[in-house]
């Protein structure tokens, strides 16, 4: 599965996601990268055996009593359950879009429904909770992004083709994370026209509660 | 090894034996972890029954040449946690094309069950200032900045301890 992926996810990132404190759309942005990516995969991986760790060893005073009839309750849900069938792996090995994208898309790159926004560029905008935004943006080839002010952290993943800004090259698999001080241009590749998946932190939004998580990930 | 055994005898036996010794263990460890994240005591009742439940009923799926038993419950309460009390969907990356279909190797096993002891007494080892960050970073549904406003510390210095306890951890696991 691994390209030759040059600009991976940082601990930060990876730490929060199994801690499970980010925001659905980032959340959404590292499934995808470690789709394509073995090697934060494995980062990942020890991120949730951290998790597991600190689970076996809370001290007596974090650890909750359970209710009198817990057991018994809990033994009472697992006879009304069906037991699961062994998981088989689903995979496209085919498919340009990594499968929880494909999840939100409903389908490969045929599937996306874009909106233009100008200068030959789409957009596709995913359904995400309101705390963070996830869109998909299509960039002909040689062609400039969108000026995409900074309020925020935003992370941009190259699906297809690839981009180029004043320091670095990134394709496939390459994460871009841009925090709000940073001012940039990036090109598309001349060669093909680019697909990126664009994460970032949405403007506040009315609903008080939400937008704090978003906040919360902003300061990492 | 802890516990691996237990999840085989869930799964091909049905051993309710083996389900109440693990059930002793980890309810009450995820009924506090879910507490810690906000939950009320009767939600997280709720959650942790039905965490536990999941492990019965997604036996099958338990792969331990890919994570210890504990690893396996904190991923299923997280996860929990994430749909139940925060009412998102999470994404989960591609299956790997190899997936767990056939029986792990039992060298596998072995190692990757060894390398997670290594890695608890790694962090049992961690100085307390580097061990409670480590800890309020999964437990608390916290970012450092929230860290930095619960306890006073500079954002600095919460960000270089858990760097320093990473560090001390994966040297550990070299």
């Amino acid at each position: 599965m691994t390209e030759t992926i040059k600009h991976h996810l940082n601990d930060a990132i990876l730490m929060a996601y199994a801690a499970g404190s980010l925001p659905e759309a980032f959340n959404l942005m590292v499934a995808s990268h470690l789709s394509l990516c073995d090697s934060c995969r494995a980062q990942a991986e020890s991120f949730d055996a951290l998790g597991g760790e600190v689970l076996d060893q809370m001290r007596d005073d974090e650890v909750a009593d359970l209710q009198p009839e817990s057991l018994e309750a809990t033994l009472a849900l697992i006879l009304g359950g069906p037991m699961d069938k062994p998981h088989v792996a689903e995979t496209d090995v085919c498919a340009v879009l990594p499968k929880p994208l494909r999840d939100y898309v409903g389908g490969d790159l045929e599937a996306i429904r874009w909106k233009p926004i100008g200068m030959g560029v789409k957009q596709a905008i995913l359904p995400t909770s309101k705390d963070a935004s996830a869109r998909l943006l299509f960039i002909p080839a040689g062609t400039a992004m969108p000026d995409h002010g900074h309020h925020g952290t935003e992370m941009t993943m190259v699906l297809k083709g690839a981009f180029q800004d004043e320091d670095d090259y990134f394709a496939r698999g390459d994460v871009e994370i841009a925090d709000s001080d940073m001012h940039h241009t990036p090109v598309a590749d001349i060669h093909e026209d680019c697909i990126c998946l664009a994460v970032a932190d949405a403007p506040l939004q009315f609903d008080r509660l939400i937008p704090k998580i978003a906040q919360r990930f902003l300061r990492i | 090894m802890l516990w691996v055994e237990h999840v085989a005898r869930i799964r091909d036996d049905q051993d309710t034996q083996a389900f109440a010794e693990l059930f002793a263990h980890f309810a009450p460890r995820v009924k506090g972890f879910l507490m810690k994240s906000g939950a009320d005591a009767s939600l997280a009742e709720e959650c942790a029954q039905d965490v536990m439940a999941t492990l019965w009923h997604k036996s099958h799926q338990f792969d331990p040449a890919r994570a210890s038993v504990a690893t396996w419950i904190f991923t299923i309460a997280r996860n929990r946690r994430i749909d139940l009390i925060r009412r998102q969907r999470r994404p989960e990356p591609e299956d790997l094309t190899w997936g767990p279909e056939e029986e792990p190797d039992q060298e596998d096993v072995l190692t990757l069950q060894q390398e997670t002891e290594i890695l608890g007494a790694a962090l049992a080892e961690l100085p307390d200032a580097q061990r409670e960050l480590i800890e309020k970073a999964y437990f608390g549904d916290l970012t450092h900045s929230e860290i930095a406003a619960e306890t006073g510390l500079p954002l600095g210095t919460i960000k270089s301890r858990i760097r320093l306890a990473l560090d001390r951890l994966r040297h550990a696991m070299k």
